[in-house]
């Protein structure tokens, strides 16, 4: 294996798209798609003589991530003019950061293997994005401008990341913090969450090796697969005695491997210098304590109150936490007073079920809403109705988006705790078949389930399991 | 009547208040002037004639209703953008080019009354010194048409000089306002960096370039600047501040101000004639008890150099849009490099190539320290000395050019003794400091010599009073243009 031989050495620099109701240098609206070319102006056209103006709410989310990371916000940041010429860009420049970026000397935490781990980031700057070519069916190219102008942080990591999955948990972690602070949704097809991989390897002790990069991982899956295939082609080039030259590798999401470009064809000298249309960017110390008092609880933090608050397993803590709205909504079925395991049971199971997904959660688009999935676990706690019925109840409570107790009044599943007629099931039971009785009595117990299964059939199950099999064996056995 | 086009802007707010005149038949007059002496000055691109006359019917049926230029015929440089209307910067890389918006200059000048009756020649980009950069035409100087009318904004101070407009508006990156009206024996005005905004001005320095007008004289020059001046939402480096009071002191002159002139203006290299004039114009100030210091005047030596890296590497970065894609000029090319060869280099012209190629290398890896930063370095003393300059005086005096007119052509072939024009007019773009040329005599070739004012950083007020105590000390119009001795303009005074 490559591990073995060589040290992995990854950075990764993550482009995020912020949800700012307008883009980052005009008033047009940043939201995805739209017609082509109909979110617009002179501003984020670069048509002469427009100029950019920024948007505080932009600089607000980059520093909500920057805190976030543990970052220090510097008090003046500077925009500069990053020069290339490509047809999405209409200024033929991007507004980026170069020198001094706004955020730097952070540090992002995840779990790995049951541990903690701490990627250190080098800096979090603001910048604006591209647009995008369309390649026309017959032929020529076609550019959609919607994109262009919408705020992108860039989180760049420092080299310290030591294998494909690392990497792949970081970009978990990444996105599921962008999503805590809401300032990101976190959409990888749609390209509102993109990741270029910086990686080289090394014999353990040397310096480190000649980086190539990769670019267009627009999957977690493509961030894995692409970093392992260029670990394994690296280390085929340097065990064969080769040099690692300076290229870039394009993912082909469609075949699913890499393309390398040779170094020439992006080489670039892109002219940095001090956006002169813009002042510098001053961030005092009231905006930054005002971002610090709306930064919520962060996810490790969430996961371990979970574990101390509700007694809950890594697992159940690590499922619910996965996004803010579930946390919040798992909290709110415990608040409405459910036991907080068998919140968890409900929630992970029915509820993650329903929505069919594990991580999109939003507490406004839930099946149900907290308190009435509260009601519907009182329902099953407190023996009004099985919990094989209280699933059926959930289906109809989703369908008819009725409260449980119409639900369960409506289906007539009141469970029977009587004893007469739990009875008086049980004898008929075990009068219809009278071969599983003989084997019961020949020692075959297992077969309890088998009685209580048919007395639930014959009730609809609205019987009480517990209280019937203990019928069925004080009328077997005694 | 008196002829309608030597009306001052207030003048010619009298007559329609009167009733004395519409705005139409003002308007008429300019035009016919232009038909007079358009063909010889080539100062237009474009004159709106249809149009003008049709919003100054509209006005007329309003009636004057108080705003500072209703009525009043304006031109402006054709990189100010207006909305439909073609503009070309000079270029041929925006041929057809239509802006979809108005410079917030065009707006505020529409907002207070103004009818915009041209736009005007510049050299390409506001590249140059002389407006032979022009990709369109050459525009001759009005007091001798064998003469550069001075540049960039040579097109809008020769349609004041011959009254073709009764102001006009250009831009100033290093002396683009002010060695123009020098040339061409008018007012022109570069406020402080951030004083007008720069929205729809198509940028040649950004850090440089202001808006500012040129006018026959200081209270219409400052009528207009009060009009275009003022914080704008659309143009993050204005200044927070509403427009100034220009006008309100200027009777007081010099008075109480300190005027400082350099200690060395006796062996800078300049035309003989207007060392002459600076000279003469010290003893005047003296002879009127306006005190005046001898000091060092900062940047003399650098600001130029300082100057050409800065304003060309911002302008080899403002000028990467013109590439074929989006609007104007787009050479029919197999590939998409070829169609970006091709296209910038069809449609720029050499002085702008060789901009872009100056600026482009000065930000290039590996030489971005050495000039770049270094200009960057030199910008920041400058500014630091004029703002300790200012401490102990509140005016600077110097010539605006150090030549009156040349000969068109004379300076084509040789770019730098073009760039030379601005060793003046340089300091006060680099600083971000106030800066107005007023007309002060004629050379001996009866051609004008402006003298400069600066002042400190967002004193236009004071610098506004000194240019009307220049101008009542020299009665430049009044001798050169009005009086018998003008043997060429027209009669009576104002």
């Amino acid at each position: 294996m490559a591990t073995v031989e060589f040290e992995t050495v990854i950075g990764l620099e993550v482009h995020a798209q912020l949800v700012t109701k307008s883009k980052v240098f005009c008033s047009c609206p940043s939201v995805y798609g739209g017609e082509p070319n109909t979110q617009t102006c002179p501003v984020c056209l670069g048509l002469p003589g427009a100029l950019p103006v920024l948007n505080a709410e932009a600089v607000s989310m980059a520093i909500l991530m920057g805190l976030a990371t543990g970052c220090r916000i510097a008090p003046k940041s500077v925009f500069a003019r990053k020069n290339y010429f490509y047809p999405d860009c209409p200024k033929n420049y991007q507004i980026s950061m170069y020198d001094k970026p706004l955020c730097e000397e952070g540090r992002l935490e995840f779990e790995l293997d049951g541990e903690i781990r701490g990627v250190a980031l080098e800096r979090i700057h603001l910048e604006e994005d591209a647009g995008k070519l369309l390649h026309a069916e017959e032929g020529g190219s076609l550019v959609d401008f919607n994109r262009c102008g919408v705020p992108l942080i860039e989180i760049v990591s420092k080299p310290e990341i030591r294998s494909a999955e690392e990497a792949s948990r970081y970009l978990v972690a990444l996105r599921q913090l962008l999503r805590y602070l809401g300032i990101c949704d976190g959409n990888m097809e749609e390209g509102s969450l993109r990741c270029d991989v910086n990686i080289s390897l090394r014999r353990p002790g040397d310096a480190l090796g000649t980086k190539t990069e990769i670019k267009n991982l627009n999957s977690f899956k493509a961030v894995e697969m692409g970093i392992r295939f260029e670990i394994e082609r690296q280390a085929g080039v340097l065990r064969s005695g080769g040099r690692i030259e300076q290229v870039t590798n394009l993912w082909d999401s469609g075949q699913k491997k890499l393309l390398t470009m040779r170094s020439k064809e992006y080489a670039h000298d892109y002219r940095y210098f001090p956006e002169p249309d813009l002042l510098p960017l001053d961030v005092d110390a009231a905006w930054i304590e005002k971002m610090r008092g709306a930064l919520p609880e962060l996810p490790l933090a969430r996961e371990k109150r979970s574990r101390e608050k509700f007694g809950l397993p890594a697992y159940d803590a690590n499922v619910l936490c996965a996004e803010k709205g579930l946390a919040d909504y798992y909290e709110a079925v415990v608040g409405a007073g459910s036991d907080p395991k068998l919140a968890a049971n409900w929630v992970m199971r029915e509820i993650l079920e329903e929505m069919k997904s594990g991580g999109e959660f939003e507490a406004a688009s839930a099946p149900v809403t907290a308190e009435r999935l509260a009601g519907l676990i009182a329902l099953v706690s407190g023996g009004v109705i099985s919990n094989s019925a209280g699933r059926e109840v959930f289906k109809e409570m989703v369908k008819s988006g009725d409260p449980a107790a119409k639900v369960v009044e409506r289906l007539g599943l009141t469970q029977v705790s009587g004893e007469k007629d739990l009875e008086q099931w049980v004898a008929d039971v075990i009068a219809a078949n009278p071969d599983e009785v003989a084997r019961y009595k020949g020692g075959k117990v297992q077969l309890l389930g088998f009685f209580v299964g048919q007395v639930m059939k014959k009730s609809a199950g609205k019987a009480n399991p517990k209280l019937t099999g203990e019928i069925v064996r004080k009328m077997l056995e005694g | 009547m008196r002829d309608l086009v030597q009306y001052s802007i207030e003048g010619l707010g009298d007559i329609y208040r009167a009733r004395e005149a519409t705005v139409r038949e003002v308007v008429q007059a300019y035009l016919d002037t232009i038909e007079a002496r358009e063909p010889r000055i080539k100062a237009f691109l474009q004159v709106f004639a249809e149009r003008a006359l049709e919003e100054a019917s509209e006005l007329d049926a309003k009636g004057h209703d108080g705003r500072p230029l209703f009525g009043i015929p304006v031109a402006i440089k054709d990189n100010l953008c207006t909305r439909g209307i073609p503009t070309t910067c000079s270029s041929k890389i925006l041929a057809g080019y239509r802006p979809p918006y108005d410079a917030t200059v065009v707006e505020r000048l529409r907002a207070a009354g103004a009818v915009i009756i041209g736009k005007t020649n510049l050299d390409e980009f506001a590249m140059g010194s002389s407006c032979e950069n022009s990709a369109f035409q050459i525009t001759h100087n009005p007091w001798n048409e064998a003469y550069a009318p001075g540049g960039s904004s040579g097109g809008s101070a020769a349609a004041v000089a011959a009254d073709m407009a009764l102001a006009s508006l250009g831009s100033d990156t290093g002396g683009s306002i002010r060695q123009p009206a020098s040339l061409c024996g008018v007012v022109g005005l570069k406020g402080t960096y951030g004083r007008v905004s720069r929205y729809g001005l198509v940028a040649f320095a950004s850090s440089l370039d202001q808006i500012g007008p040129f006018a026959r004289d200081v209270r219409d020059c400052a009528l207009v600047m009060e009009a275009i001046a003022g914080h704008d939402v659309r143009d993050a480096t204005t200044i927070p501040a509403g427009a100034p009071d220009l006008r309100g002191g200027l009777e007081r002159g010099f008075k109480g101000m300190r005027v400082a002139v350099s200690a060395d203006l006796e062996t800078w290299e300049m035309d003989v004639s207007v060392k002459e004039v600076a000279a003469r114009t010290v003893d005047e100030l003296i002879r009127d008890s306006v005190p005046v210091t001898r000091v060092a005047l900062p940047g003399m030596e650098t600001s130029i150099a300082a100057y050409y890296i800065l304003a060309n590497a911002e302008a080899s970065s403002n000028l990467a849009r013109y590439d074929g894609v989006r609007y104007g000029l787009r050479s029919s090319s197999a590939s998409l490099a070829a169609m970006y060869d091709e296209t910038r280099g069809e449609g720029f012209g050499d002085e702008v190539k060789r901009r872009i190629l100056l600026g482009t290398y000065v930000l290039s890896s590996g030489y971005y320290d050495a000039y770049y930063a270094k200009a960057q370095q030199v910008k920041a003393l400058i500014c630091a000395q004029f703002e300790e300059l200012f401490k102990s005086c509140d005016l600077i005096l110097l010539p605006t050019s150090p030549t009156p007119a040349f000969k068109l052509g004379e300076r084509l072939e040789d770019p730098i003794a073009m760039y030379l024009s601005d060793i003046f007019t340089t300091p006060a773009n680099i600083a971000g400091l106030p800066a107005i040329s007023v007309p002060a005599e004629l050379s001996p070739e009866g051609l004008p010599i402006g003298m400069q004012l600066v002042a400190g950083w967002g004193e236009e007020e004071k610098l506004m009073r000194g240019a009307f105590g220049l101008e009542r000390m020299y009665r430049f119009r009044e001798q050169h243009v009005l009086g018998p001795k003008a043997g060429r303009g027209r009669h009576g005074d104002r």
